[in-house]
């Protein structure tokens, strides 16, 4: 197993750099302008100034190899720096990743978001999982129950009308008529006592819901196709057969074996756990990872969105590791060659 | 004991009073503003900015030397006076003015504002390095000179009829040198500390910033009115989108102030209706226009010919026949269009110059109505038949329009009733909705940007800073069309030549007398509208909305909307 | 297991009696499962209703009839107007039509795609890697940038070829299906490298059965569960992010009404007008549930261990 992760890590640095490259070529040829956001006023002579200044006027290739340096070098060196109070050559010097939009650094702009995004989106996915997976557990054991059925239907809903929807209801309901909940999220908010705890409890709870619904609805329909496959194989009957109790061969044989495909629908949904939830941040305005990528995006904004599709890369490439060493650990059968 | 009762309430009382009448005069007695833009901030610098939102918010700390107030007037801010011809402060040759500094401006350091800084912040925005986003404020400014600590000299290498370009309004306002003085250049880039955290002359200074999210301000304890700003904080959020901003202002309560709410009128009628706040509109110089190819856009072109003007030799089919162009301009109701997507916040209008009121022409007001009979007797009468399919032709030309625009549910209804309106008058359209950062994206490359104008009709809102449209109006001249040999970067983006209009313009930058001016702004305004190259829809204010309980908000349609933010209060 | 449990014990006898097809044995099977009759029921009715409705109901969708604008349900219009006095009831009918093709043909791409990675990927050892990384790679890609530049090239050829309806519908279907299938690829996998060394495939490969036949009947309907999940969530998020596609300029011209589209510029009509996100909303969601259950059938039909013989 160690031989096979040294392995795989070896080789995920060439697949790396493959997708920085070909993001940064995407990015490149998009036809969107870090400019077009500006008023019209600002006459095209100036946009062009605009432009130079930010780098445009290089090559493509140049470009490129100060974005890697820039990356790669200059950046995990300013961490280290940051971490321990040292200083590595002349820090001053040292060209960092810098946003268009805001002229700051784009690490800087990341770690000030991920607090919200992982307070929100973090929480919303272990709620979605830990619902889900009782429910898609109990689905599946009483196959076409009223459970069942009230289960398959709130989780189509759940999947099938949008957040931009869920999340627009929610707020109608709890916070213009009932006036509960706030509709604005504040990343000011600091918990440092009972009552703060719970208004952040207040503001997180509307974008939480909304999307654990989603994440549930989703889990859940996996997790009841996997048990009812299960529950139907041999190696159950025989469970039974040597007259194991029903709930060592539910929750000890069948969950095991039902959990394999359920363990890559959320080993990959870490990443996008940190990549945050675009719609959701935007209409409750909790302004995490996936606002800043939309705004980026939006705005053309290429070394912001190029770090940020790039460190998300990096975590889909290491959660899809850690879920092929989860299956080996599942499941003995499985062989890595 | 009674009595003594009495007497005791009757001193708390009026000690309570005295408290209160006291407490009316301080600074910050109104606790916290909460502003909404649904754009968030994403720098403090407004030479840096990309947009009006951050100019807005950056105008809660630095100031200009003048600004514009509600009326358009302008009003001194960190100047003494406004310099005019009359009182000798703008050289008789109009070639330089001469700002006096007001003397009790301190910066929200404690070290005092001088006419240093002034000089300074036009170094910075003129290095060629830096990207300066108000370049076009400080156009034949050749030196900025400080004649003495409290007096600065701004000279232009031509005649400057209107000079009041640098230092006029919040897209232009004053940097401290001390704290910028390392930025020049390239390095403007670099200081974020700066351009998160100017420090300024403002009633405000920025305590935290938190980049395209939220900032807190805190009343400036240096601020030049002892009594003002009434509120301590102000939170300046940002994100989201206009709908739900107006919803956390007017349904909510959450919110004071939200910004820029441009909804569908029913929508934000019933959101007043719960009676927690108002919504309030002011008009500038904004349009929403169409604006009509007049070169041939065909994709059989090749890609240097194509929507290029090639010095008129490569006409558009049909759109360059005046009878067409005027028939679309009639068949369209814009009262229609006003009543769908603005309401209060726009008015039907037939010119690209609505304002300011002396520049407003009313010889083009005609087009208010439509006339759909008229529109078609004009279509047959040049020729232009309806053809089997009910879609006018001549000669094989079809009226086949494709009709661009950027992304906005308000946009895309307008584009339908258009079509429709079209429609009744035998002429065909395809809608094509573009991204706006594609759209108004100058990237080269890309072939939907609006200056490439690959479509036949195409249509945006534009507008001018301050009051003058000398700059504005010389957006049409033959020299501006856009094309490869400048980069597509000119503003005659319809691709008309008339060499009475560059006349004009000619004429325009070299006269003085507002009065002279106005009466050429206004027969400029009736070629562009009067041929055809524009079609103006409507005339669009500025919208916003603020909380019953704020009191003091005066729109500015001229300005930043929180020009007065000093006077905000409860 | 009583249903396994009879059914072992009448196979043979029925086997004796006649001799079925495999096919005729699905459809016996899902015409026992409830859920799955009453699933394709709501299904054909949909479809009946979007492919028929507008000759019944004729009104025009893309007439604007700005007098009647958010007019609640009455009998010329059955489901109200929208903010421009179309009508609503035309409108979901014409939208349904899209939705429903853009829905079912962009998860077909999906599904194959994914599936075809998916077991190729767990089957195969020597090519896993190189086809997991491009699974990565195609997790990896920003979908905004990515449409864009889609756009940017192949609107404009697409739309001389096919006219501006077709080729709209064309790049949309190629976009979502191109960008939505490495879920299905990822579970597919999984579960393939468990399958790969189970009794019944190391026996059928010991007697030297060909690989695409152990594919095709021993691999391939064990994964079918997963496929089939994937298959209905597949449909809900194509009719979503073709909502999306248009709500950024990037889909169907905007006076095209598909049923994402509906309710999303709804959404914010939600204290006016109701019915304008009510219906579609429903639309959506009766769609995807149904389609759900006639996959629950579809599987249930096809795993032998339930249906017997």
């Amino acid at each position: 197993m160690t031989h096979y992760i040294i392995r795989r890590l070896l080789f995920a640095v060439p697949t790396l750099i493959a997708i920085s490259f070909i993001l940064f070529a995407l990015l490149d040829l998009a036809p969107n302008d870090p400019t077009g956001q500006l008023p019209l006023t600002i006459p095209a002579e100036a946009r062009e100034q605009i432009r130079e200044s930010l780098g445009l006027g290089e090559a493509f290739h140049i470009r490129y190899a100060k974005w890697m340096e820039q990356f790669f070098v200059n950046e995990p060196l300013n961490l280290i720096e940051r971490a321990f109070g040292v200083e590595i050559g002349a820090s001053e010097e040292r060209l960092r990743v810098r946003s268009w939009a805001t002229r700051s650094p784009v690490v800087d702009l990341i770690i000030e978001r991920l607090p919200q995004t992982l307070w929100v989106v973090g929480l919303s996915y272990l709620i979605g999982i830990l619902i889900a997976i009782p429910i898609g557990i109990v689905s599946a054991y009483r196959q076409y129950s009223w459970f069942d059925q009230l289960g398959t239907f709130v989780s189509m809903i759940g999947f099938s009308v949008p957040t931009f929807f869920t999340g627009l209801l929610a707020i109608i309901v709890f916070s213009v008529t009932l006036q509960w909940l706030p509709s604005i999220y504040d990343t000011t908010h600091r918990v440092t006592d009972l009552s703060s705890f719970w208004v952040q409890i207040k503001q997180m709870a509307m974008p939480v819901m909304v999307l654990a619904l989603f994440n549930a609805a989703q889990i859940s329909r996996f997790m009841r196709a996997a048990v009812l496959d299960n529950l139907t194989q041999d190696y159950v009957r025989t469970a039974r057969a040597k007259g194991l109790r029903e709930r060592i061969v539910l929750f000890i044989h069948v969950l095991r074996n039902s959990l394999i495909p359920v363990v890559t629908l959320i080993a990959l949904g870490i990443p996008t756990v940190f990549g945050g939830a675009i719609i959701t941040e935007k209409i409750f305005r909790v302004n995490g990872i996936g606002e800043l990528l939309i705004t980026a995006i939006q705005g053309a904004d290429i070394p912001l969105v190029q770090t940020l599709s790039f460190l998300f890369a990096v975590l889909i490439v290491i959660f899809n590791l850690i879920a092929d060493v989860l299956y080996g650990i599942l499941d003995p059968r499985i062989r890595y060659g | 004991m009674i009595g003594k009762c009495a007497i005791t309430l009757a001193i708390a009382a009026l000690a309570v009073a005295m408290l209160s009448t006291t407490a009316l005069a301080e600074r910050g007695r109104d606790g916290q503003l909460k502003i909404l833009y649904w754009q968030a901030v994403s720098t403090v610098n407004p030479y840096l900015s990309g947009g009006t939102k951050d100019i807005e918010a950056a105008s809660l700390v630095l100031e200009p030397l003048a600004r514009y107030d509600e009326t358009g007037t302008m009003t001194p801010a960190l100047a003494a006076d406004i310099p005019t011809v009359e009182n000798g402060g703008v050289a008789a040759d109009l070639m330089s003015i001469t700002w006096p500094l007001r003397q009790d401006i301190v910066w929200s350091d404690g070290t005092p504002f001088t006419a240093a800084d002034v000089v300074f912040s036009a170094e910075y925005c003129l290095n060629e390095e830096m990207g300066c986003n108000p370049l076009s404020s400080f156009t034949d400014v050749t030196k900025v000179e400080a004649l003495d600590d409290h007096t600065v000299r701004i000279n232009f290498g031509v005649a400057k009829p209107f000079p009041y370009g640098p230092f006029v309004g919040s897209t232009s306002p004053i940097l401290q040198k001390a704290q910028f003085e390392t930025c020049t250049g390239a390095k403007a880039q670099t200081c974020t500390e700066q351009n998160f955290r100017p420090i300024g002359t403002g009633p405000f200074k920025v305590d935290e910033f938190r980049a395209n999210d939220v900032i807190i301000f805190s009343a400036n304890e240096n601020y030049r009115e002892p009594d003002k700003p009434a509120f301590a904080t102000v939170t300046f959020k940002g994100g989201g989108d206009a709908t739900s901003a107006a919803r956390a202002v007017l349904s909510t309560g959450e919110f004071d102030y939200a910004w820029n709410l441009q909804i569908e009128p029913e929508v934000l009628e019933q959101m007043v209706a719960n009676g927690k706040g108002q919504v309030v509109a002011g008009f500038g110089t904004m349009v929403e226009r169409l604006v009509v190819n007049q070169t041939n856009n065909s994709p059989d072109l090749s890609k240097d010919k194509r929507s290029l003007h090639l010095d008129g030799t490569n006409p558009h089919p049909f759109l360059s026949d005046p009878a067409v162009s005027r028939a679309l301009s009639l068949a369209i109701d814009r009262q229609i269009l006003v009543d769908f997507g603005y309401g209060a916040a726009g008015q039907a209008t037939c010119n690209v110059l609505p304002a300011p009121p002396v520049y407003a022409s009313n010889a083009n007001d005609a087009c208010m109505t439509q006339n759909i009979e008229e529109a078609n007797r004009i279509l047959d009468e040049a020729g232009w038949l309806p053809g089997d399919d009910g879609v006018r032709e001549r000669d094989g030309v079809r009226l086949s329009i494709l009709y661009q625009t950027s992304t906005n549910s308000v946009r895309q209804g307008t584009q339908a009733l258009i079509k429709q309106m079209w429609g009744q008058i035998g002429v065909e359209t395809e809608l094509r909705n573009i991204d706006a950062a594609v759209f108004f994206g100058g990237d080269p490359a890309s072939p939907d940007t609006y200056m490439k104008f690959y479509a036949d009709i195409q249509m945006y809102t534009n507008n001018f800073d301050g009051v003058d449209p000398e700059a504005y109006m010389a957006n049409w001249r033959c020299s501006e069309i856009p094309g490869p040999e400048n980069q597509w970067l000119g503003g005659n983006i319809a691709r008309a030549c008339n060499a009475e209009y560059d006349a004009l313009a000619a004429e325009m930058a070299v006269t003085a007398s507002l009065d002279e001016r106005a009466a050429i702004g206004k027969r400029m305004n009736d070629i562009i509208v009067q041929n055809q190259y524009v079609i103006p829809l409507i005339w669009r204010a500025r919208v916003s909305a603020h909380a019953n309980t704020l009191k003091g908000v005066r729109v500015n349609p001229w300005d930043s909307e929180l020009w007065n933010i000093a006077d905000w209060h409860r | 297991m009583p249903a396994a449990q009879s059914s072992d014990l009448t196979a043979p006898s029925r086997g004796l009696q006649r001799h079925r097809s495999l096919w005729m044995d699905v459809w016996l099977a899902f015409r026992n499962h409830t859920g799955a009759l009453v699933g394709a029921g709501v299904f054909i009715a949909i479809s009946l209703a979007v492919a028929l409705g507008p000759l019944i109901h004729t009104v025009d969708p893309h007439y604007l009839d700005i007098l009647a604008k958010n007019e609640g349900p009455s009998l010329k219009h059955p489901m109200g107007t929208d903010n421009l006095g179309r009508d609503t009831l035309a409108q979901v009918l014409a939208g349904g039509r899209i939705s429903l093709a853009v829905g079912f043909t962009a998860m077909m791409i999906a599904l194959v795609l994914g599936t075809l990675v998916g077991v190729l990927a767990g089957y195969f050892r020597q090519i896993d890697g190189l086809l997991m990384r491009l699974t990565d790679m195609f997790l990896a890609l920003p979908l905004l940038p990515l449409l864009l530049v889609v756009i940017m090239l192949f609107r404009d050829s697409l739309r001389a070829a096919f006219g501006p309806e077709t080729g709209i519908f064309l790049l949309v279907v190629f976009i979502i299906g191109i960008t939505s299938w490495m879920q299905t690829a990822r579970i597919v996998r999984g579960d393939v490298l468990a399958l790969r060394e189970r009794e019944f495939v190391t026996a059928a490969r010991s007697i030297g059965t060909r690989r695409r036949r152990i594919i095709t009947r021993h691999i391939l309907p064990n994964v079918l569960s997963p496929i089939m999940v994937s298959a209905t969530l597949g449909i809900a998020n194509a009719i979503i992010t073709e909502s999306a596609l248009s709500f950024l300029g990037l889909g169907f011209p905007p006076d095209f009404p598909t049923w994402g589209r509906l309710l999303f510029d709804g959404a914010n009509f939600i204290s006016v007008t109701p019915e304008r996100v009510l219906w579609p909303g429903l639309a959506i969601s009766l769609t995807v549930l149904s389609v759900n259950y006639i996959g629950d059938g579809l599987r249930d039909a096809l795993d032998p261990r339930l249906r017997g013989a």
